[in-house]
């Protein structure tokens, strides 16, 4: 049963994430999280008091089984503790790289000490699976001779299609990009994720049975009616991509782009190396030189800071509404176990860049259509920003109403969302998970919605044999 | 003949609510007066009924204060008055018996009963000559017991010419009064039935036998021996034929195995055969009257045993052995003779003074412990008298030429025939030697080395294992937190905090049969045993195959196997199955079920199970397996508890169950407690092969310690389980597994009839639950997990192949596993909600409705029920302010020890300014605090007396008996010595770093009058508080209430089993106790009923938590109510459950330093807590129309079952037993309205108080004498209570007031005896001398008349010094058992002690000048013993666990002739005498006993500071004011 004194022999190794130093890891794409040698992350997983109440273990959207992989961690057992960790999680090196981590805010030893690392002990053991050979495709013993279409290959559609087709069915996925992973690969930078995690990930299921359709645009190139023909159920994961509306006058000028278009230029751009030319899918969208503003708090706005900062940016300016929270500690901030919205520190900003507290933008100004500073009210008054490059990111609204729920017809609940209470929407064999039914979150989220759906899917078509 | 069984079961018997008759327990005094001469004298009863009268104080006294709960006389036939009196021409003596009945008062009945009885001894061929009358005079005794009160007459009856000697007559007056009972039902008793006895008994007090009873008195009325009893019950139920003497015995005890003793009783008699009794011996079939009481049902066996032809002393040997196993001290006929009995005849178990009488011997026994006392004298004008006290007669010394205690185990037998008492063995050697037991033993028993060889079973592959143990209910969590543990170290896991998971019956997660059964454990009427100190009396061995008739004895008796513990590993069950192997043959039965027959197949499964058995037995099997190694994606196993419970009660059903013996191979048993269940229920030995197998998975994989292999895990689980299975034992007093087999110790919580019935009959089962198809149910679901191929699969795909257990979940939270109360929801909702400075009203709402709608609704019975809301609410304004409602609440018993200073402090702190109680716990309490608001105002008194001071004890307002404890019912604890910090170790009285233990017993209460005794002596040590008696609820709580009631508490907590603890086996956590919902209802329910509750407070405790626990409680009879995890929680308690391991890291459940400071809790957490919790109840009680919380109490109509819950298993439960009303008139009341009597009026201390008032207000030197009988008890107590109020710990100064006192005191001499009081005893003590002694000077020596030397004789009973903490002791002669058992200060001389010397000693001096007994010093951590071993005896009487014998250096010697010369000095010791006369010579024959840990500390305590001092008290942070007591 783990150490019970290990959290006193142990300090944690690092607050937060283990990162590259600054200053090296602004000039290049790969990730900034390095990873702490196997015994580093051993001795860290020591520290786990093995509560009888495990906070983090609710504080994982995903239920992931913390204390018993952070005792096979510690016990050195690091195969079995992969067993544990992909039972719960069907894709720990997602969420290792990119989670907030609410565990590690209602870790017990954020009382009184440091959490313990668990996100990163996570990501260790994932990838020491991968170093060892561990991960290896594991296809179905039985197939059922059922099939679903998974619309969407987010983080929600991949997990929902795993574990169905663990369960026998055909599984087959339709993205309408180029490449599958959705917001993965294209909304997460590499330094925050790199393409080849999520390709490594995807040579598995492939190897496992799932089945993959780019460029599939549904309700466009293929129709949701053809869909339901093909196939015994619909799972729409399609995410909630309506980005929120800045609502300001100048919101319109030539130099203000959604953070999520530059998100995906610059993730494009990256992944075909970013000295190529710009392809087909992108606009061009640039920091390089450029007096950039980011408007928002959150993780998407510090992903811009960061990709800004790699573009030699001239300067970086964060524009957050909210003033500074009062400490320093999420248990100061929110209270523990509850983790904080937002971060008071991120990793973009460790890099350069100012962020502004309490910061109201009131209007954007330009000259010839073309944006020139941000004008912006703070307690002590406002003041104008120079701006050539406005990035907005302060979050999503609700699924975009294309073409393909147009066709699914499903009905939306009141925010706008796919309304499926149980996963199952109002169309009888459509079913609904992910951002698309809950509104934009997080990607742990995303894989906890994709799996339950799955089990719902699955208890469907187990009654319809 | 069915039916005179059932209609001996009679109408009398009554049940209502969840009282129930058959749950009364009683204690008691016996005495028992012989002339060694023969000659039958009047004098022998008038001895005998003063003796009894002398012991008036320990019976009890009920409602009507005159009704006694029982007394009687066996004597004689007494000639000369019946022939006189008779009016009838009788034969000679010898050659007329008498019968004598209590007959119903309804004349017709009456008629009919003694034609009935006339009828029966014609039939028999014998005379009935006539009827007499016994003169009553219903006047002298109590309203109760009069209205009850039978006809008593006398039968006489003539030998007939068939009868040809005394012995054939006996047999037919056997044959008659037991044919009649059977063919009478219970209106007829017959107290006696013999030519040589007659009883006289009744619903009487001991004085009131001579005067209900004229021939009594008549100078005409002779005997040579008389045997006498005074009952003290838990009830008053009136009722005559409870009363003692039985026919052949009386007894002061308990038979714990009851249970299992009349199943084996009854499968027995199918195969009696007796040529004694020939054809006569049906007649008397079945021979245990059904339903008796313990006592009644002994008696039965007994005369059954005595009347097919074997002597008294021979049946009293077989039916109460001593410890014999392992016993190398015994001869060698002896253990023989035991091994050779041991396999047709378990132990009838328990604590038991048996006294018995024929007629011509009279004698007595006690049980293997010896824990019920028993003191004797003989006379040098040939009297002998032996009763449960010294000095119940005044004899004068004298004439006095021995005196002896009855010792565990061994009979003293007066014959009257020899003119000879026998106290040394004689007798039984005697009846040891008759057969050649040992040659008959060694050529017949088979032993599991004896049999061939074979591999093992395999069978399946091991890819298998996953989904085996997934159809058997295996989780991860089982692996992890119970098995592998149990594999590396062979010991059960600890475990600390409160069970706080669903009862199975609510439980989603199919939990196994197991789970809805709860353990059964000894509280207040029979003592725990420690099964690691004492191992000695504990044996695991069992005998399993075929018993032979029970009457006669033959060398085939032994053909069985024996077992030296009862679970088997794989090739040891191979054994057995060998083909060649016919000494004894097997037959496996196949324990599956095929899933296609779902779950209504799992009753025919059980049928087929049966049959298959009888059609084994007809083979010639003598063993039957039952295995469910069959178990397939297509079998599903049959709970492996209720195969064996189906099995076991057919085969006795069918009188079959004694053919052969049952064997589980099951894969489902993985804990102690599945273990505990399975031989509880009839199974002889157990192979659980599936966690044998899960071992190599588990050394496979890495989780074992690398240094453990997997033969090595099998032997730590082995050994692991026996610990554990003794422990389970022991907790209910029960010493040998063979009387534990089918003795089904155990209660069900949610199983409904149609499961309790056909297959555990007889066990309690008080709120149904779910059936015989739902049980299938959730077999199948089980197994559906483990195969869940085809359509009906309903679980969540799995992530690959990779098969996984389940996670489980029920000893931590985990999402998808088991629901718990406190989780991460409930946790942080309390902590906000009681932060200072902001209203946490909204927060503690949604913490409220968590717990009441959700929580408790889905895992407690109080959530099944809801409030009768009244039509017409009261204002909230109008209800009693919270304000007066939180004086209603206290803090649970947690001691400083098992919780921090800060926290301990808190609590009190908290609980002051509220004007409620904070309870110290079991660890004492500073003395710093007594004057502050961190003052505990409830002082715990536990079984180890940590820091039970005179001091201690005058500054409570409230002293609690903790006889149970949630957690752990009928266990002791361990204080880890990592958490005895200096201050822990200075307030405990021990050493810092040493391990602390907890007896399980309090070696003061081994019985109900030992508590009345125990409560009489902490009245006089501080008359002012109240007294509180703890009790954990479980089947039967009601009657021991009612008993404490009548012990003279004033209050009574009654615990649930999901109480905290700060470190207790995980098996105990889970699977003792039930929840205080069926205790407290029983309680209030009996307690009324016998209109005993108006003079107690009831408490009720338990994981409470919430408003709405504090009103269901009230409800059910509860004045008060205590929180204890709660209460943490608010202090910042996150529920880690780590206490064990000092590692808290919120600084509550630790004494590290480090950790303490971690710790932020203020009282103001505590406070905002339970005055939120006071105003949801306000609110509620608005809702029910109640303004007064005292107006709730009891009232059970404000409560319903919440019909609304839709779960389908909690549907199945039904509580209207708890919500019943009791059978009473309404006036009577329903609540506290009275104190009890007041006891101390007549104590001796208040003349020596009176006498010594100079010395104790001005220190002046004082001596003084008296004299003292056995009725002057606790002398001391109360006048050292008045030094230690006035002058505080340090008592007066040395030598300020001597007293002696001439005669035999009465219990507890001495009691927490304060410094600066020397107490001179001149004649002999009882039990518990020196009780406490804080810093007093205790000696006491024989009458300078007696003729007899002092050290062959005893002068002091048992438990001598029990708990002391300071001051000497002396004793000129042998004292009993457990001498200076927790001493843990005080200095001792005694000439020689008993069995358990020293036990659980943690410091002080003590010497032994004589013989020590067996397991001298076990569990003794600190201090020294010196023993003067002339007989070179205690290298094998001592207990070595934790002591080693060193020879004594010269500071030993120093300090030995100092005590050595103070012991001359005060007693007078001719011993003494001699060995100071040559001391240079005899200082060589001490050896010394030396606790290893106490001399580390001690060398490393030198090593650094000189001489050991006590460290000084640690700084404590929590800011107190001095206390302010508000009126």
């Amino acid at each position: 049963m783990g150490d019970p004194r290990g959290f006193l022999a142990i300090k944690r190794a690092v607050t937060g994430d283990p990162r590259r130093d600054p200053g090296e890891r602004v000039h290049d794409y790969h990730e900034v999280i390095h990873l702490l040698p196997v015994p580093t992350v051993k001795e860290q997983a020591r520290r786990c008091m093995q509560c009888g109440v495990p906070f983090c273990h609710r504080g994982c959207p995903l239920g992931n089984l913390i204390p018993e992989w952070n005792e096979l961690t510690f016990g050195g057992r690091m195969r079995d503790a992969i067993e544990r960790l992909h039972s719960t999680n069907n894709f720990p090196e997602f969420t290792g790289f990119t989670c907030p981590a609410p565990c590690e805010p209602a870790c017990t030893l954020e009382i009184n000490d440091d959490p313990v690392m668990i996100k990163h002990v996570e990501v260790s053991i994932i990838e020491n699976a991968f170093r060892e050979g561990w991960v290896v495709p594991r296809p179905p013993a039985h197939r059922t001779g059922q099939s679903v279409a998974v619309v969407g290959s987010g983080p929600a559609g991949l997990a929902c299609a795993a574990q169905l087709n663990y369960a026998g069915h055909r599984a087959v996925v339709y993205e309408r990009d180029e490449a599958v992973g959705g917001l993965l690969r294209f909304g997460i930078p590499d330094f925050k994720l790199e393409k080849k995690v999520i390709d490594r990930r995807i040579d598995i299921l492939r190897a496992e049975g799932v089945e993959f359709v780019t460029n599939a645009d549904v309700g466009v190139s293929v129709s949701v009616k053809q869909l339901l023909v093909e196939h015994d159920a619909l799972v729409l994961a399609v995410g909630a991509r309506l980005h929120r509306e800045l609502g300001v006058p100048g919101a319109r000028l030539d130099g203000v782009h959604l953070a999520m278009d530059y998100l995906y230029d610059r993730n494009r751009a990256v992944a075909r190396g970013v000295e190529a030319q710009v392809d087909r899918h992108e606009k061009n969208i640039t920091a390089r030189g450029k007096n950039v503003v980011v408007i928002g708090g959150g993780d998407t706005a510090a992903d811009c800071i960061a990709n800004a900062h790699r573009e030699e940016a001239r300067s970086i300016t964060q524009l957050d509404r909210y003033p500074a929270p009062r400490g320093t500690r999420p248990r100061e901030i929110v209270g523990w176990p509850n983790a904080p919205r937002r971060e008071v520190s991120s990793y973009a900003l460790e890099e350069g860049g100012e962020r502004l507290w309490a910061a109201e933008t009131l209007e954007l100004t330009g000259k010839g259509g073309k944006v020139d500073g941000v004008r912006i009210s703070q307690p002590e008054g406002e003041r104008l920003l120079p701006a050539d490059l406005v990035l907005v990111a302060i979050g999503f609204t609700r699924p975009e109403r294309d073409a393909c729920l147009t066709q699914a017809s499903v009905q939306e609940d009141d925010r706008g969302n796919v309304r499926a209470d149980h996963y199952a929407t109002s169309r009888p064999r459509v079913f609904a998970c992910g951002d698309a039914r809950r509104g934009a979150s997080l990607v742990v989220w995303a894989i906890n919605e994709g799996r339950e759906c799955a089990a719902v899917v699955d208890a469907y078509l187990a009654a319809q044999r | 003949m069915p039916n005179e069984s059932t209609r001996d079961s009679g109408q009398e018997y009554e049940r209502h609510g969840l009282y129930d008759e058959a749950n009364e327990h009683d204690g008691c005094g016996v005495a028992l007066v012989a002339r060694l001469n023969g000659v039958p004298v009047h004098e022998t009863i008038q001895r005998a009924l003063a003796s009894l009268c002398n012991m008036e104080h320990r019976g009890g006294e009920g409602a009507d204060a005159m009704t006694g709960d029982g007394a009687g006389i066996s004597v004689q036939i007494p000639d000369r008055l019946l022939r006189a009196v008779s009016g009838l021409e009788l034969p000679e003596l010898g050659r007329y018996g008498v019968i004598v009945c209590f007959l119903p008062q309804e004349p017709r009945r009456r008629a009919e009963l003694e034609q009935l009885l006339v009828a029966r001894v014609e039939a028999e061929g014998q005379a009935a000559l006539g009827w007499r009358d016994v003169p009553v005079r219903p006047d002298q005794i109590g309203r109760v017991a009069r209205e009850a009160a039978p006809v008593i007459r006398q039968l006489f009856v003539g030998a007939g010419a068939d009868a040809a000697d005394d012995e054939a007559f006996e047999r037919k007056l056997y044959v008659i009064h037991r044919s009649a009972e059977i063919a009478s039902g219970e209106q007829l008793t017959i107290p006696s039935c013999s030519s040589r006895t007659i009883v006289y008994k009744g619903m009487l007090a001991a004085n009131q036998v001579p005067r209900f009873f004229p021939d009594l008195t008549d100078e005409r009325m002779e005997s040579a021996l008389a045997l006498v009893h005074s009952r003290f019950s838990t009830n008053t139920f009136p009722n005559w034929r409870l009363a003692h003497p039985f026919r052949l015995l009386a007894h002061n005890g308990e038979v714990n195995t009851l249970t299992g003793n009349v199943n084996w009783m009854r499968a027995r008699e199918a195969q009696l055969e007796s040529a004694l009794l020939g054809k006569d011996l049906k007649k008397v079939l079945p021979a245990i009257r059904p339903r008796g009481s313990d006592s009644a049902t002994l008696d039965n066996a007994l005369e059954l045993l005595v009347r097919a032809g074997r002597s008294l002393p021979h049946a009293i040997m077989m039916l109460v052995p001593q410890a014999w196993q392992g016993r190398k001290d015994l001869p060698p006929e002896l253990v023989d003779f035991y091994r050779y009995h041991s396999c047709f005849m378990e132990p009838w178990d328990g604590p038991a003074c048996v006294s018995f009488t024929d007629g011509q011997v009279i004698g007595a026994t006690l049980d293997r412990n010896g824990l019920r006392p028993g003191r004797w004298v003989v006379t040098n004008d040939g009297w002998v008298l032996l009763a449960s006290e010294a000095g119940t007669l005044v004899i004068d010394e004298a004439k006095v030429s021995r005196k002896g205690r009855l010792k565990p185990g061994k009979l003293f037998v007066v014959d009257l025939a020899r003119h000879q008492v026998f106290a040394d063995g004689e007798v039984e050697l005697e009846v040891a030697s008759r057969k050649p037991y040992g040659k008959w033993y060694r050529a017949a028993a088979v032993r599991l080395a004896d049999l061939p060889e074979a591999a093992p079973l395999s069978g399946e592959e091991p890819d298998t294992l996953r989904n085996r143990q997934l159809a058997f209910g295996y989780s991860e969590e089982d692996l992890r937190v119970l098995i592998a543990p149990l594999a590396a170290h062979g010991k059960e896991p600890n475990g600390s905090m409160g069970n706080d998971i669903p009862l199975a019956v609510l439980s989603d997660q199919a939990p196994s049969l197991f789970h809805y059964f709860k353990q059964r454990f000894a509280q207040v009427t029979n003592p725990a045993i420690d099964p690691v100190r004492e191992a000695i009396v504990m044996s695991l061995e069992s005998a399993l195959g075929p018993e032979l008739n029970l009457l006669t004895e033959t060398p085939e008796h032994c053909r069985k196997l024996i077992l030296e513990q009862p679970v088997l590993d794989d090739a040891e069950l191979a054994r057995l199955r060998h083909p060649d192997q016919d000494l004894l043959p097997t037959r496996t039965l196949d324990m599956t079920w095929a899933l296609s027959a779902g779950p209504r197949g799992l009753r025919a499964a059980l049928d087929r199970l049966c049959s298959e058995a009888d059609t084994a037995l007809d083979d010639g099997a003598a063993l039957l397996i039952l295995s469910d190694r069959a178990v397939s994606a297509e079998r599903v196993p049959i709970p492996s508890l209720l195969a064996v419970g189906a099995v076991h009660q057919h085969l006795v059903r069918q009188g079959q169950r004694l053919r052969v013996g049952l064997i589980v191979e099951s894969g489902e048993p993985r804990e102690v407690h599945h273990i505990a269940c399975l031989l509880g229920y009839g199974a002889g030995a157990v192979n659980p092969y599936l966690l044998f197998e899960s071992l190599d998975g588990l050394a496979a994989s890495g989780e074992l310690p690398k240094t453990t292999d997997v033969a090595e895990a099998r032997s730590a689980v082995i050994d692991g389980f026996t610990a554990g299975l003794l422990k389970v034992l022991s907790k209910i007093g029960i010493s040998t597994l063979h009387s534990y087999i089918g003795a089904q110790a155990f209660e069900c919580v949610g199983l409904d009839r149609d499961v309790v019935e056909p297959y555990f009959t007889g066990t309690q089962s008080r709120i149904r639950g779910v059936n015989l198809e739902l049980l299938g149910r959730e077999a199948i679901q089980r197994h559906a997990r483990a195969y869940p191929k085809g359509p009906a699969r309903r679980d969540a795909p799995r992530s690959g192949e990779a098969k996984l257990l389940p996670t489980g979940g029920n000893y931590a939270w985990r999402r998808n596993g088991e629901l718990h109360m406190w989780n991460p929801e409930t946790i942080p909702l309390l902590q906000s909600a009681v932060k200072p400075g902001q209203d946490g009203r909204a927060a503690y709402q949604r913490f409220a409705r968590a717990m009441n709608d959700d929580a408790a609704r889905r895992s407690t019975l109080r959530g099944l029920l809801r409030f009768v809301n009244a039509e017409l609410p009261v204002a909230l304004d109008e209800v009693e302010p919270a304000k007066e409602i939180v004086k209603r609440f206290v803090t649970g018993a947690m001691s400083l020890g098992s919780i921090s200073p800060e926290s301990h402090e808190t609590l009190a702190v908290a609980m002051n300014r509220l004007g409620g109680k904070s309870n110290t716990g079991e660890g004492g309490e500073d003395s710093v605090r007594f004057n502050d608001e961190r003052r505990s105002a409830i002082k715990q008194v536990a079984s180890a007396r940590f820091g039970v001071t005179i001091h201690y004890l005058v500054n409570a307002d409230q002293l609690q008996i903790k006889v149970a404890q949630g957690a752990k019912p009928g266990e002791g604890g361990q204080l880890p010595g990592h958490k005895v910090s200096p201050l822990i170790a200075r307030l405990r009285h021990s050493t810092p770093g040493v391990e602390l233990i907890s007896p399980p017993p309090h070696h003061d209460i081994y019985s109900i009058e030992d508590l009345k005794q125990l409560i009489y002596d902490l009245r006089c040590a501080n008359p002012e508080a109240s007294i509180s008696v703890k009790l954990v609820a479980e089947a039967g709580v009601g009657t021991v209430a009612a008993g404490v009631a009548k012990a003279n508490a004033d209050h009574i907590v009654i615990a649930g089993h999901e109480g905290g603890t700060g470190s207790s086996p995980l098996s105990s956590i889970s699977h003792a106790g039930v929840p205080w919902e069926l205790g407290l209802a029983e309680v209030q329910q009996t307690l009324v009923h016998h209109d005993l509750r108006s003079r107690v407070t009831l408490q009720a405790d338990g994981q409470m938590k919430t408003g709405r626990d504090v009103v269901v409680a009230a409800l059910l009879g509860a004045e008060e109510v205590g929180f204890s995890t709660a209460p943490l929680v608010a202090t910042g308690c996150i529920m880690m459950r780590v206490c064990h391991l000092n590692t808290c890291p919120v600084g509550i459940a630790t004494q590290d330093p480090e950790l303490r400071r971690r710790f932020t809790g203020t009282p103001e957490h505590v406070m905002n807590y339970l005055f939120l919790v006071a105003e949801e109840a306000r609110e509620i009680m608005a809702s029910l129309g109640v303004r007064r919380y005292e107006d709730l109490i009891g009232k059970t109509q404000l409560l319903e079952i919440d019909n609304t819950i839709e779960h389908p298993k909690a549907r199945t439960i039904d509580l209207s037993s708890v919500l019943a009303l009791p059978v009473a008139p309404a006036d009577r009341p329903r609540r506290k309205v009275r104190g009890p009597d007041p006891i101390l009026d007549g104590a001796l201390d208040h003349q020596i108080i009176a006498d010594a008032a100079l010395a104790l207000e001005q220190g002046q030197q004082t001596k003084l004498a008296y004299t003292i009988r056995n009725e002057n008890r606790a002398v001391g107590a109360l006048l050292s209570s008045r030094i230690a109020r006035r002058h505080g710990a340090n008592g007066l100064p040395a030598g300020t007031l001597e007293v002696s006192l001439t005669g035999s005191s009465g219990q507890s001499f001495g009691a927490w005896l304060a410094s600066g009081v020397e107490l001179t005893l001149i004649g002999e003590g009882n039990d518990y001398v020196g009780k406490g002694l804080s810093g007093g000077v205790i000696a006491v020596r024989p009458s300078p008349e007696s003729s007899f030397a002092p050290e062959d004789n005893v002068i002091v009973g048992n438990t001598v010094l029990y708990g002391a903490t300071s001051g000497r002791a002396f004793f000129s002669g042998l004292a009993g058992e457990r001498f200076a058992v927790r001493n843990s200060g005080a200095s001792a001389v005694v000439e020689g002690v008993g069995d358990h010397g020293c036990e659980y000693m943690t410091g002080g001096v003590v010497v032994v000048l004589g013989p020590t007994g067996h397991n001298f010093a076990a569990g003794m951590s600190g201090g020294i013993a010196y023993v003067y071993d002339v007989h070179a005896a205690l290298g094998e009487r001592c207990n070595y666990e934790l002591v080693e014998l060193e020879a004594v250096n010269p500071d030993d010697i120093t300090l030995l002739q100092t005590l050595v010369s103070e012991h001359q000095g005060r007693t007078g010791s001719p011993l003494a005498g001699r060995l100071l006369a040559s001391w240079e010579r005899e200082c060589k024959g001490f050896i010394k006993v030396m606790p290893r840990a106490y001399k580390k500390v001690l060398a490393e305590l030198a090593a650094r500071t000189g001489p050991m001092t006590a460290p000084a008290s640690e700084p404590v942070r929590v800011a107190a004011a001095p206390l302010k007591v508000s009126a």
